[in-house]
């Protein structure tokens, strides 16, 4: 049994790495992309609205400490409690989801979403911040293009987070039902363990992903 | 093991893991990994027959300089199902999911793989990744290339790309499952005495296999995925159009996909480690430098992708580097070479199958290694590049190596699987069919090149006709060397003599229980008290002995 849930730990954070790796591959292409047209990155970037993605944050931060709580309920036992923070867990998640569709909603009403398919790409509010910054019309013109590509790495990379949010809640109801059936205790609550590494990795990729598409030169160098 | 010794040799165990219990469920829900690894076999045998029918229809048309039979948008979706078919549904799979899946629990001694429960349901994602590729082949088929460049394949191919990337995806997802449950097995699962020192070759090269596995292929998938948000929603990260760079997608591309290259040799190179010094009835030369070049390729290969892309516009520093690095894989490649050499000098050596099959891929691979050499030199590549000393060099190493290794290692470990040894002289002949056949085949296609042919063209000029026909004579002798193995062995099922717990006499622990293994592979714990491949030691008396 030791053996086995030393196994089955060693092989959550050898798939952990997987995912590491996936997101890496897009991580190193945000960097080209960032380092290659900051201006737009920038641009792109202040348009979007940060308290929705401070609000998020918060909520995944708020969902880890819930997440942990389910652990060591389980760890002590206590199925009422890991039932109350599973189910807040999801909650936490949810919220977030929902936000995020909020923030998507807005994009799509600002015209920020990119892509040839709806052919509704159209950053005119950039555009405008760009000239009252001070920036020429054809150099507010062309990062107002550059932003577009922004915009496929925000939505890629939250996508792409967002997916597994949805995979965590489904992990998260099958733990659930686990859970009711009182399956965990002291001698065997791996899942549980496993369940909440793959959570809290996800939140991490969050905390990445905030700052990276959420807060490029704000301030524009004024602290 | 008292019991077993005093059974007498050549029968077959009473009960075993094919006649534990029957049906279709037993099969299709089993979480032994003997019957996933069978379940593979079958699977990819029938992949690797449909990819080579693609492989004789290019062959055929490229009989005559204008093509024989396919228009040349027809020959460009041969030769992209032929190469993603291989590749990623055969190759990648190959030695790891069919051979190492069997056998690499029963040599450290455990009761099944870490996970057994994901190891089925790699199984069943690959299936789905085959079901995809298929339906992209029956509903039109793909025209890109195996490698799916940007933008020819993002915005100006009107094919079924998405469905062949998303197969492409699942079976990538199949490979990180099996590599990962590999490395836990190998971590946790060893038996008692079985250190890392004493672990045979092949779980090494498995192990580094693994490595390679989980740490590149999530990033194909990732590009992939990027390619199909281009393709589908014009989400461009490498679309000129929006700012992107169509290099970049190489660049991941290659990331991968050069590791894989090292996913497609490392377990065949495995494979040779068992058979050299089982036939050669010595230790094998140089252990450690063995084992530990697996391990430097693997980190190797991950330093090299750009070599795929000298012509691509790179810089002449980045170019430089890779070049270097690139050369750098030679020296563990050439290590393992020099070993197994160094293994059968002075050795009592026995021409049986897989021997024959180890001897082929140890020439065929240093002729695809050296000319590797040529492609990773700067001033070369540009002259050869694109052509057909590529495509020489590569099925030199994909097809004289590994299907070699693969060929090999069916034939060396047939006995354990299926209780039954082969008919000798035909598998004998089979051997030396495939390798005449292969040798014509490809080695033609190195002159070819290197006069300058390109790959992926339907027509050629006509004085390269008479070695194209050569190549496609060459390929059908081929083609006869693969169908004999698939109808002997089928043959052997039922009427191949009882092969005994070990016929080849051979150290391992998969040697020391029956044949076929009991369910759960050991009556008891094995206890292991000495190194691999202990031939020719006062042990070996005791190995013959003990069944």
């Amino acid at each position: 049994m030791a053996q086995q849930k030393e196994a089955s730990t060693f092989g959550m954070w050898v798939f952990l790495v997987t995912e590491i790796m996936m997101f890496g591959g897009v991580f190193v292409a945000y960097m080209i992309y960032r380092l290659k047209y900051y201006e737009g990155f920038v641009a792109g970037s202040t348009s979007i609205d940060v308290t929705w993605g401070f609000i998020n944050t918060l909520v995944l931060i708020c969902s880890s400490l819930t997440m942990a709580l389910a652990v060591s309920a389980a760890q002590r036992g206590v199925v009422r409690l890991q039932k109350i923070f599973i189910i807040f867990t999801m909650a936490l998640g949810l919220v977030f989801l929902v936000i995020k569709g909020i923030e998507y909603h807005q994009k799509w009403v600002e015209h920020h979403v990119p892509g040839g398919t709806w052919q509704t790409f159209d950053p005119q509010d950039i555009h405008q911040d760009l000239i009252k910054e001070g920036k020429t019309p054809q150099a507010a013109t062309e990062i107002a293009h550059q932003t577009e590509i922004f915009f496929c790495f925000y939505f890629a990379m939250t996508g792409l987070h967002a997916l597994h949010m949805i995979i965590g809640l489904i992990l998260m109801t099958w733990l659930l039902l686990r859970v009711s059936r009182r399956e965990f205790g002291p001698d065997y609550y791996t899942p549980v363990e496993l369940g909440g590494l793959y959570w809290h990795f996800v939140d991490i990729v969050w905390i990445y992903l905030f700052p990276l598409l959420y807060l490029i030169n704000r301030t524009h160098g004024k602290i | 093991m008292s019991t077993v010794a005093q059974t007498p040799e050549r029968v077959m165990p009473d009960r075993h893991y094919l006649n534990d219990n029957y049906g279709i469920r037993s099969w299709l829900l089993t979480k032994d990994h003997k019957r996933i690894a069978i379940l593979y076999l079958i699977s990819i045998s029938v992949v690797f027959f449909i990819a080579g029918i693609f492989a004789s229809l290019i062959r055929l048309h490229l009989l005559t300089p204008n093509g024989a039979l396919f228009t040349p948008d027809t020959y460009n979706k041969m030769f992209t199902m032929h190469g993603v078919m291989m590749v990623f549904f055969f190759l990648v799979p190959s030695v790891p999911a069919v051979l190492g899946n069997f056998v690499i629990p029963l040599m450290v001694g455990a009761k099944d793989l870490a996970f057994p429960k994901i190891n089925l349901m790699s199984w069943y994602i690959y299936i789905v990744g085959v079901t995809f590729a298929m339906a992209a082949i029956v509903s039109g088929g793909v025209d890109t290339g195996w490698t799916f460049y940007t933008p020819l394949s993002s915005g100006f191919l009107h094919t079924n790309v998405i469905v062949m990337v998303v197969g492409v995806i699942f079976a990538g997802f199949s490979s990180i499952f099996t590599g990962l449950n590999f490395i836990v097995t190998v971590h946790r699962m060893r038996a008692p005495g079985l250190t890392w020192g004493r672990l045979p070759l092949m779980v090494w090269s498995n192990y580094a296999t693994s490595l390679i596995m989980i740490l590149a292929t999530p990033v194909l998938a990732i590009t992939l995925i990027l390619l199909g948000l281009e393709r589908g929603f014009h989400i461009g990260i490498f679309d000129p159009k929006l700012g992107g760079d169509p290099v970049l997608f190489q660049h991941m591309f290659w990331f991968y996909s050069h590791p894989a290259v090292y996913i497609m040799i490392l377990p065949g190179m495995g494979v040779i480690s068992e058979i050299i010094p089982c036939f050669s009835r010595k230790r094998i030369f140089g252990y450690s430098f063995v084992a530990f070049s697996s391990i430097a390729i693997a980190v190797f290969g991950f330093v090299v992708w750009a070599h795929h892309m000298f012509v691509a516009g790179i810089s002449v520093y980045s170019a430089m580097v890779f070049s270097l690095l690139s050369y750098a894989v030679a020296i563990p490649s050439a290590v393992k070479v020099f070993n197994w050499t160094a293994t059968m000098y002075k050795g009592s050596i026995s021409m049986d199958t897989p021997m024959l099959y180890a001897m082929g891929f140890i020439g065929l691979f240093t002729i695809g290694g050296l000319t590797g050499l040529f492609l990773a030199a700067l001033g070369l590549d540009v002259h050869i590049h694109d052509t057909y000393f590529v495509i020489a060099h590569f099925h030199f190493i994909m097809v004289g190596g590994m299907v070699m290794a693969y060929l090999g290692g069916i034939h060396f470990w047939w006995p354990k699987m299926t209780g039954r040894l082969y008919p000798e002289a035909v598998a004998k002949l089979a051997a030396l069919i495939t390798f005449i056949g292969f040798n014509l085949t490809f080695f033609p296609q190195f002159v070819l090149g290197y006069l300058g042919q390109p790959r992926r063209y339907a027509i050629y000029a006509p004085e390269f006709q008479v070695l194209n026909v050569l190549s496609t004579a060459g390929a059908s002798v081929l083609a006869v060397g693969f169908i004999l193995p698939a109808l002997y062995l089928t043959w052997s099922l039922k009427y191949g003599e009882v092969a005994g717990d070990n016929p080849w006499r051979a150290t391992g622990l998969e040697w020391q229980t029956t044949s076929p293994p009991p369910t759960h592979n050991f009556h008891e714990t094995p206890v292991v008290t000495t190194e691999a491949y202990h031939y020719g030691s006062e042990s070996e008396e005791e190995v013959r002995v003990v069944p």
